[in-house]
């Protein structure tokens, strides 16, 4: 039985396996388009943003070196947080999709990319883009639900412990890139005596201890002593730094899979999916924020998340582009397109830590609401209506 | 090698562990980037891989321009006669051919290659239509054994057809004052299309060798009958060629069949296609990546264009450039039609670009 099914309203209920088959060709089609279109336009696009965020970056970090003036500090530490979260976001996130391999530039290539996180590329591209983007929201493959610290579903058992994870993802949140690099690490997992052992969790976990040590030496001890008598000042720019661009990131990656209405599914639910089923899964298992294009920017378009889960190696410029076209299929088959502003998502994901944190039922009024918006949008459109397919691309 | 790196003179090892000190800065503080990453912004001829910038464009015929390029940093001086590789991109995309060199090692700063727009060519459009002063090429450091040997020999022949002049202008731009006796047959559709026409026809104007010019639109293709009527010595001859696959195979067998086929060198710009077959799926391990490959398309285009970065260089089989382990499946050599065959583990080393799935294969990138 899977988890949707369990829901007092089934959200798919009313699709029959041939609309799910035509949703996937209907989705494959606006792939085919943007493949077909991906050109000169888009390889500026990325090399502009790369030239402008390692120019902000070394601006920002020159300007550091006087950090003992106060307009020197706001300035300098302002910069360098928007430098990190482009570097992470828009740029190594996506770049390590391989959303711009199709450049053939050795420079800018998912297998060559290295970036400015605790997590060594290698491990992250393993749990991202193998583990998360396959298995999306199914409960116990999906170690992005929760992060094998929290309860993020009422079908998850309850226990003691997830009574403190308000407190978990706070903290989480802080230091957001060493839990990145612990979880690619399955560190929870890994912990027991005999795992610890494995030749193999030992290998990985040294190359993620060499990659800190790089990463603290370079903004905690190289910077600061090039600063002079600026050092504790430069320090401590670069701790706000790293702690802004944390909590950002985080904030934007707990946007896309926990807010309410979003859909979890059991490990049975996806045995033998078809292709038009992994996206049905991906479109009910993601959610976007809206909001103005310097917010997309800045979220390295994962406010575009249901967009980037349907297609996770097209390139991110694209993805607002194709968003109507995404709402539209959403809206003919009858689906919730799950949105909203920043606050509200992340209130919304923050309340759902913290009723989870509760044993189910506990706050009744609250557990209803997912379903409300399920009802709402249940059978009031007509199901699937027969669009031809745009040809794929040659 | 040992004793030239431990004997400094005085002030210079002091200099040095400086310079090494920085280097450890500089490589603390760009991390996990490299410092040259933040280089290439500014100076990208001195960044961490070989550049060049197009300093001027010259139209040769109506679809043939001379580009002149300054490489930068890592460049190496070249044997006229070889060739560059020269990376574009197009639509985006980073697409990499091979040209020869036009101009004499001794030039100074720059060096040239001509491109002759080819029907299907998408590079050589490109750059015939688009090349202007200022752009940023990838290039490849120049190779290639179509060159003359250091003794010259006392009488030489050369045959080229269209684009087929550019190595040997190279040559002749070089070595001409070297060489005494030189007769140089040249094919092209007609008179107006002769890509250095004007030079070649000075040249031979002012004696320095002999120019033969055959008209394919009004002499017909050019023969082996016609060029041994053309050239009554061709037999005493030192030979180099250049031109088309079907021109080259044609020279080949004349010259192997007249038993001098040491006589004859020959340089070409594309691998000749000979033997295909059925073909297979390709997995790329590391990318994850499978692919349809079809018989007839060599393994590098294949993984090209799925997006994978494939190491490649002549692109027809001789620099070993594009070498890769086949860790499972059967490949078709494009050339001879030879199957290799790779067991798991094997991990045989394979050309991709002469090579084509024949069954599912597997390669370890």
């Amino acid at each position: 039985m899977t988890v949707l099914q369990k829901k007092a309203i089934n959200p798919v209920a009313h699709l029959s396996a041939e609309d799910i088959e035509n949703l996937g060709v209907e989705l494959d089609a606006i792939r085919e388009q943007i493949i077909a279109s991906r050109g000169e336009r888009d390889a500026a696009y990325i090399r502009g943003l790369i030239k402008t965020q390692r120019t902000l970056e070394l601006g920002s970090r020159a300007v550091l070196l006087a950090s003992l003036l106060p307009p020197a500090w706001l300035a300098g530490t302002a910069g360098l947080t928007i430098a990190k979260i482009l570097e992470n976001m828009e740029i190594g996130h996506n770049v390590m999709h391989g959303q711009w391999d199709w450049m053939r530039d050795p420079a800018i290539h998912s297998t060559s990319w290295e970036w400015d996180n605790a997590s060594p590329a290698a491990q992250w591209k393993h749990s991202h883009n193998e583990l998360h983007h396959t298995y999306t929201n199914v409960i116990g493959r999906d170690n992005d639900l929760g992060y094998g610290i929290m309860r993020v579903d009422e079908d998850q058992r309850w226990r003691p412990f997830y009574l403190a994870q308000p407190l978990w993802n706070l903290i989480n949140a802080c230091f957001f890139e060493y839990g990145i690099a612990a979880y690619d690490l399955e560190l929870g997992l890994n912990l027991t005596k005999r795992r610890r052992r494995d030749p193999e969790f030992r290998a990985r976990a040294a190359q993620v201890l060499t990659k800190i040590k790089a990463q603290v030496k370079k903004d905690y001890v190289v910077h600061p002593l090039l600063s002079g008598p600026s050092a504790p000042t430069t320090l401590v720019a670069n701790l706000t730094a790293n702690l802004l661009r944390n909590l950002w990131t985080h904030s934007v990656i707990m946007c896309g899979h926990f807010p309410e209405g979003v859909e979890t599914f059991s490990r049975r639910s996806i045995e033998g999916e078809t292709r038009g089923e992994w996206y049905l899964r991906q479109m009910l298992g993601s959610a976007n924020i809206s909001g103005s294009d310097l917010l997309h920017l800045m979220a390295g378009n994962l406010s575009f998340q249901i967009e980037h889960h349907l297609f996770p190696d097209l390139p991110s410029n694209r993805y607002k582009e194709i968003a109507p076209k995404i709402e539209d299929i959403f809206a003919r088959y009858g689906l919730t397109y799950t949105t909203g502003s920043l606050p509200r998502q992340v209130a919304s994901a923050w309340s759902k830590v913290i009723r989870l944190s509760l044993p189910n039922g506990f706050l009744d009024e609250v557990t209803e609401q997912p379903l409300a918006t399920v009802t709402r949008l249940a059978r009031t459109v007509a199901p699937a209506p027969r669009r031809e397919p745009v040809a794929a691309a040659a | 090698m040992l004793t030239t790196m431990t004997v400094t003179t005085p002030g210079r090892g002091p200099l040095r562990r400086l310079g090494g000190h920085v280097r450890r800065v500089a490589d603390a503080v760009a991390t996990p980037l490299l410092p040259q990453d933040y280089l290439d912004l500014i100076a990208p001829l001195h960044g961490s891989v070989l550049r060049g910038r197009i300093e001027s464009v010259h139209p040769e015929t109506r679809d043939a321009v001379t580009l002149v390029i300054r490489p930068g940093r890592g460049w190496v001086e070249h044997r006229p006669g070889q060739y560059i590789r020269i990376g574009v991109d197009v639509d985006g995309v980073r697409l990499w051919r091979a040209y020869s060199l036009t101009s004499p090692p001794a030039t100074g700063a720059t060096v040239s290659i001509t491109v002759k727009a080819i029907a299907d060519g998408v590079v050589s459009s490109h750059l015939v239509r688009r090349a202007r002063p200022g752009m940023i090429v990838g290039l490849d450091p120049p190779t290639g054994d179509f060159t003359l040997p250091l003794r010259r020999p006392a009488k030489l022949l050369f045959i080229t057809a269209g684009s087929g002049i550019t190595p040997v202008m190279g040559m002749l731009r070089s070595h001409l004052d070297e060489l005494d006796d030189v007769i140089h047959v040249h094919a092209a559709p007609r008179r107006e299309d002769v890509i250095f026409g004007g030079e070649l026809r000075a040249l031979a104007r002012a004696g320095r060798l002999e120019l033969i010019e055959h008209h394919d639109d009004t002499d017909g293709l050019l023969s082996t009958e016609r060029l041994s009527a053309l050239v009554p010595d061709l037999r005493e001859r030192e030979a180099w060629a250049c031109g088309p696959a079907g021109l080259l195979a044609t020279l080949e067998s004349f010259y192997d069949t007249a038993g001098i086929a040491d006589r004859l060198h020959t340089e070409r710009f594309r691998p000749t296609i000979l033997a295909t077959g059925a073909g297979g799926s390709v997995t790329f391990t590391r990318q994850g990546t499978t692919v349809q490959g079809p018989g007839d398309v060599p393994l590098l285009s294949v993984g090209e264009g799925a997006g994978v970065l494939m190491p490649s260089g002549c692109r027809m089989g001789i620099c070993f450039g594009c070498v890769v382990p086949l860790a499972e499946g059967t490949v078709r050599d494009l050339r001879s039609g030879a199957l290799t065959h790779a067991a798991p583990g094997d991990n045989v080393q394979i050309q991709t670009c002469i090579s084509a799935a024949a069954g599912p294969c597997r390669i370890d990138l």
